[in-house]
């Protein structure tokens, strides 16, 4: 039995429009297992983005407990909680906020600035990571040079990177054609089985879903 | 690579940040113009010397003084030297080609007032020649003067046609000297005044004192005018620097003017590169909500969007300076009648490289509070 990466507890987040109290989600109570590839699937507003908002530590709970890696995020400061983000999470999103005036190889680089590595170390670790989705090939080139398939397999070596506790992935096909879409999925599998990542991917998608062990769904805040 | 990303940013949008840049640039050049221009005023005070003051009539500058004075100012303690001076207004050939004339002591002027250099060979010629005339630089190459050349001045106060010979063509000794005067004779006014003038003589403008301790200056001041106390002509005594601020300060409304001018300009360079940096900041709310998902901090935004105002202000006020150095060199043959010295000086190069740094530094506080401020959830809806 693999040991309990992500304990959530009692977790509920709601957010306001003005005086108004929008409950998003409500006692979330969920454990996720080391070494899992679990997809998060439900209808829109359903709260699936917002429960990897808080897994991923940027966003807060308005109640209940989210233990990490051992760490209750929910007790970290702002300052502790931006630290413990850069040490334990890689985020992919739909539209792969790639810095376009940076390069391939630079907007893999960019989370290891926040680390002590040399400068040759934060190169062996952006080639490898390059190389693991596919990509040694376009290193020098920008965004704007890239398939959207190819911005978001640079888009996952930046989250893969600094080697990252976990892997979260909101929508990561959400922009892609069905092939581009299929190679992504792919790619976050071979990750989860050879390189024994733990991932959470939200996905609309089933045939995305798929690729996952294990599939839970969420309607209207709660987990079904 | 943070200073690569902070310039990439700043030419993210070239146009932009190139017509901010030109914006900040002439902005700039006009802000150093205006400083030029009241250092040009200010450059006589600036070049006062503090062992130096000057004695004249305490009623106005246009009452003489006796040069019988000079005798007894040289015999108080703390005196090194005392030379006088006269104001001269002639004519040379039109009323328009104004010009400092100045009737010297011959022997003592240039030793109290040594900024102005001399070779010593023409200073010999000054001594041996009573119509002799030292000019500056400036204005023998105005006037294509050379020296052997013989000038004609005529006398508005000291009516007739006054003869010199250019002996000497000086230079300042520093580009706060004014090279634009023309200093002749005492001798050969007075003797003018006594032949033309029955019952007059032996009268002076001004007296300049050269002080053995500067720091004495007040204490000599208030001796010199306490023992002409009661006399037919009362003396004003202060240093060089007052006397040339009394000047300036005659056309103090102007340089009221002058100075909220260029405060106005500073504000407009601010709200160009605010407006540059606004648009910049609200394009990249996602990014940088995207940065602090992964953890960047408020400050590493801070610094990266400080640095790219920083950027494009230095930029713009480095393009700035050489535009200034281009103008001030067309404007400075126009206006030399009027600032002799009309030279960039090394303190408006430092307010024009200050004011660049504070404008950079000011034009990022909105990007980066809204940098601050915006919460990683929020700024991550603006993409979809």
């Amino acid at each position: 039995m693999a040991e309990t990466l992500v304990k959530i507890r009692d977790v509920s987040k709601s957010y306001y429009r003005d005086s108004q109290e929008i409950p998003v989600l409500h006692s979330i109570n969920f454990d996720i297992p080391q070494g899992e590839f679990l997809a998060l699937m439900g209808p829109s507003g359903s709260g699936k983005t917002t429960l990897l908002n808080l897994i991923s530590g940027i966003d807060r709970p308005s109640s209940g407990e989210l233990t990490v890696a051992g760490e209750n995020i929910t007790q970290l400061s702002d300052g502790q909680l931006a630290k413990w983000r850069s040490e334990h999470i890689g985020l992919v999103f739909q539209f792969y906020n790639l810095l376009p005036v940076l390069t391939a190889f630079e907007n893999v680089e960019l989370p290891l600035m926040l680390t002590k590595l040399s400068k040759a170390e934060r190169r062996k670790h952006v080639e490898t990571a390059l190389s693991i989705v596919g990509l040694s090939d376009r290193v020098k080139h920008y965004p704007r040079q890239l398939s959207g398939g190819q911005e978001q397999r640079v888009a996952i070596a930046r989250a893969i990177v600094s080697d990252p506790t976990l892997l979260l992935a909101d929508e990561p096909t959400g922009d892609l054609d069905k092939q581009s879409a299929e190679d992504i999925m792919t790619l976050l599998s071979r990750l989860n089985k050879e390189f024994g990542k733990t991932i959470i991917v939200v996905t609309h998608d089933p045939r995305a879903a798929d690729k996952a062990h294990l599939i839970r769904h969420l309607d209207k805040g709660e987990l079904t | 690579m943070v200073l690569s990303l902070i310039i990439r940013n700043a030419l993210r949008h070239r146009l932009r940040t190139f017509l901010t840049i030109l914006g900040i640039a002439v902005a700039v050049m006009a802000f150093g113009l205006i400083r030029t221009v009241i250092s040009a005023w200010y450059s006589g005070v600036e070049g006062a010397a503090p062992d130096r003051l000057i004695t004249r009539n305490s009623v106005s500058i246009v009452f003489t003084l006796p040069l019988s004075y000079r005798d007894q100012i040289l015999k108080m303690d703390g005196i090194k030297q005392v030379t006088w001076a006269n104001w001269f207004g002639g004519i040379y050939v039109d009323p328009d080609n104004f010009f400092g004339q100045f009737a010297v002591d011959k022997d003592t002027y240039f030793e109290v007032f040594p900024e102005f250099v001399i070779p010593p060979a023409q200073f010999e010629e000054f001594q041996k020649n009573r119509q002799a005339v030292i000019v500056g630089r400036k204005l023998a190459d105005r006037f294509g003067w050379k020296v052997g050349d013989r000038i004609t001045l005529i006398g508005t106060v000291y009516s007739g046609n006054w003869d010199f010979d250019v002996v000497s063509i000086y230079t300042g000794k520093d580009q706060t000297v004014d090279e634009s005067s023309f200093f002749f004779r005492w001798d050969y006014l007075d003797e003018w005044v006594k032949q033309n003038w029955p019952g007059y003589g032996a009268e002076i403008g001004w007296f300049g004192l050269k002080l053995s301790d500067p720091d004495r200056a007040a204490d000599i001041s208030a001796a010199v005018d306490a023992h002409f106390r009661n006399s037919s002509a009362e003396t004003l005594t202060e240093t060089e620097k007052a006397f040339q601020m009394s000047f300036v300060q005659m056309s103090g409304t102007i340089l009221t003017l002058l100075q909220v001018m260029s405060i106005l300009i500073i504000c407009i360079i601010l709200m160009v590169l605010v407006n540059t940096m606004a648009m910049a900041g609200r394009e990249r709310t996602a990014e940088h909500a995207y940065m602090k998902s992964m953890g960047f901090r408020t400050y590493h935004l801070i610094g990266i969007i400080s640095g790219e105002s920083l950027v494009i202000a230095g930029l713009g006020g480095a393009l700035g300076l050489l535009l200034l150095v281009g103008m001030t060199s067309i404007v400075k043959a126009g206006v030399s009648q009027w600032f002799p010295v009309f030279a960039i000086t090394t303190a408006t190069s430092v307010l024009v490289a200050a004011v660049a740094i504070l404008i950079g530094l000011l034009a990022s506080i909105f990007p980066a509070q809204r940098a601050a401020r915006i919460k990683i959830v929020d700024g991550l809806r603006v993409v979809d």
